[in-house]
């Protein structure tokens, strides 16, 4: 009797402790989309219910021309970035001997384990010298630079699952390397490189601080853009904004969390480098 | 596909590799050897070792220590109780939904609940302690690096608890082991691998933040990271930027020596 209680009391205390996380990790979300209808203009003190920060939202082209920008870059960058990824994972694959694999690895994870200050930096001086005006052309070739070693990351286990026989098989069979690569391979990782794709979509909406170095004049993408306005201080616009990107942040991750439902793989697998895969840019 | 000379669809990956993994860092070494008149020079490197940089280096450990601890100290029951839910992949799944909404704005919510009218500020006041300056403290930052970094560190940590094996808690709790003694001596050993991997996606970022000093910290707290930045972005001193830049590298390369001696590669 007694030993029952004190178990549920220990329950009590655990479920407590998780329920607060919970609630420390979403209140600041909250926080600010409560606020984004707030007609008093403050984060503190609610006066009164107002819609005017989203129409001033919606109503500001410059804003709009950079979500657009943003949008534009996340889905040509992922794209590029995952056909270069497709091409990396087949060349680790293919490497026969061990350390020559273990040296392609390391060389595509540094950009995953390398702070964003430092990629951003040295991306800098390499446009420079190259001669890359800073913009469009910089921004894009960055976001691709670094969403290749995540998106090889997602790809390379599939490839690895699958049984070499089926290729030597297509080849017995008379099927050209390019027959065993679309129609073989390719149906066999799609998986992978759709999660490539999702993940370096994702790197590219969140990054902040590679890109914050390599726009030049002129030339932004949203989390440059909240940086700056949120370094004058509080305007309420920034949280109806926030608020509409935590929607479309939530569409997003229904939609990849069904496709993987419906896949017979187990959701979510969160192997170890893709832990580290979406730490701060 | 082993014949020979036809990998030339290969070139895209391994041109990325030596543009964007390669090129860059010899640049900044390179770059690291220039001082602000594009002269040849070591002086960056004994700048690097006077005491306003080296206090500057104390310092930024200093704090990317404290936010990898606490992390490590919220992380791991919040791991470990995760792991006895029901429903644990949508419990996951929910820890892990808001690092995918943008830094920046969580950081901007904490200008607004740390602010001097703000609901901390407003709690204290009714306990009686007055209203504190929280807002551009060491504090604030450590505060809201940690809420940035904790799934971070929850993520390697369920997956390490996930892969122990529980019969082994079983029989060290059979043979008569107290609670504390089995973590101490059965999970925890068991789990260090996702605390290593939690701690290295933690105190490496925590070494580079510059936004969130910039927003939180009001330029309190200088770090690697904003030191870099401030270099290349305000002052243009891309030589002495580059030189903190390699020093950093050097820290990152033997921060992952030291701990990723084990780590395997990429699940197999």
């Amino acid at each position: 009797m007694r030993n029952t209680r004190r178990v549920k009391n220990k329950n009590g205390i655990a479920n407590l402790y998780l329920v607060l996380v919970f609630v420390v990790l979403y209140a600041p979300i909250f926080y600010l989309m409560y606020y984004s209808f707030n007609s008093g203009g403050t984060m503190h003190k609610f006066e009164g219910f107002t819609l005017d920060y989203y129409r001033e939202v919606v109503a500001d082209t410059r804003l709009m021309i950079i979500v657009i920008n943003t949008l534009v870059i996340a889905l040509l960058s992922s794209a590029i970035a995952t056909v270069i990824a497709v091409i990396g994972a087949l060349a680790i694959h293919h490497v026969r001997s061990r350390r020559a694999k273990n040296t392609l690895l390391s060389l595509n994870n540094v950009l995953i384990v390398s702070p964003d200050v430092i990629i951003g930096a040295s991306f800098l001086i390499l446009f420079t010298i190259v001669g890359i005006k800073l913009g469009f052309t910089s921004v894009l070739l960055s976001h691709v630079a670094f969403s290749i070693p995540i998106a090889v990351i997602m790809i390379l286990p599939h490839l690895q699952e699958m049984s070499p026989t089926l290729t030597d098989a297509a080849r017995d069979l008379g099927a050209t390397r390019r027959d065993v690569l679309t129609k073989v391979i390719l149906p066999i990782i799609k998986p992978g490189i759709f999660s490539g794709f999702f993940m370096a979509l994702t790197y590219s909406l969140d990054d902040f601080a590679v890109t914050f170095f390599v726009t030049g004049n002129g030339y932004s993408t949203l989390s440059v853009e909240i940086y700056s306005r949120a370094r004058q201080g509080v305007s309420l616009s920034i949280n109806a904004l926030s608020t509409l990107i935590f929607l479309f942040t939530i569409l997003l991750v229904i939609g990849y969390y069904y496709l993987n439902q419906r896949k017979s793989r187990p959701p979510m697998q969160i192997a170890e480098p893709v832990a580290e895969a979406g730490v701060p840019r | 596909m082993n014949s020979k000379g036809k990998s030339y669809y290969l070139i895209p990956y391994y041109l990325w590799i030596a543009l964007f993994v390669i090129a860059p860092v010899l640049l900044v070494v390179y770059y690291s050897l220039f001082d602000l008149d594009g002269k040849l020079t070591l002086d960056n490197y004994v700048n690097f070792f006077t005491p306003v940089y080296m206090r500057m280096m104390l310092n930024s450990f200093w704090y990317a220590f404290l936010i990898t601890l606490f992390s490590l100290l919220v992380a791991y029951p919040a791991a470990y109780l995760l792991t006895r839910t029901k429903h644990k992949q949508l419990w996951l799944l929910l820890i892990i939904l808001p690092t995918w909404i943008n830094l920046l704005l969580k950081t901007y919510a904490f200008i607004g609940i740390f602010g001097t009218f703000g609901p901390v500020n407003n709690f204290l006041d009714l306990l009686g302690l007055g209203e504190q300056q929280i807002l551009f403290t060491g504090f604030s930052f450590v505060f809201v690096s940690v809420y940035i970094f904790i799934p971070f560190m929850i993520l390697p940590i369920f997956s390490a608890l996930e892969e122990m094996n529980l019969s082994l808690v079983d029989a060290a709790r059979d043979l008569g082991a107290s609670g504390w003694t089995t973590f101490r001596r059965v999970v925890f050993p068991l789990t260090i691998s996702g605390v290593r991997s939690g701690c290295m996606a933690v105190f490496i970022p925590a070494l580079s933040l510059f936004m969130i000093t910039r927003l939180i910290a009001g330029n309190r707290v200088i770090t690697l990271g904003t030191a870099i930045e401030q270099h290349f972005l305000v002052t243009q001193d891309w030589g002495m930027g580059s030189t903190v830049a390699v020093f950093l590298i050097a820290i990152m390369a033997l921060f992952m020596i030291l701990t990723g001696g084990s780590r395997k590669g990429v699940r197999g």
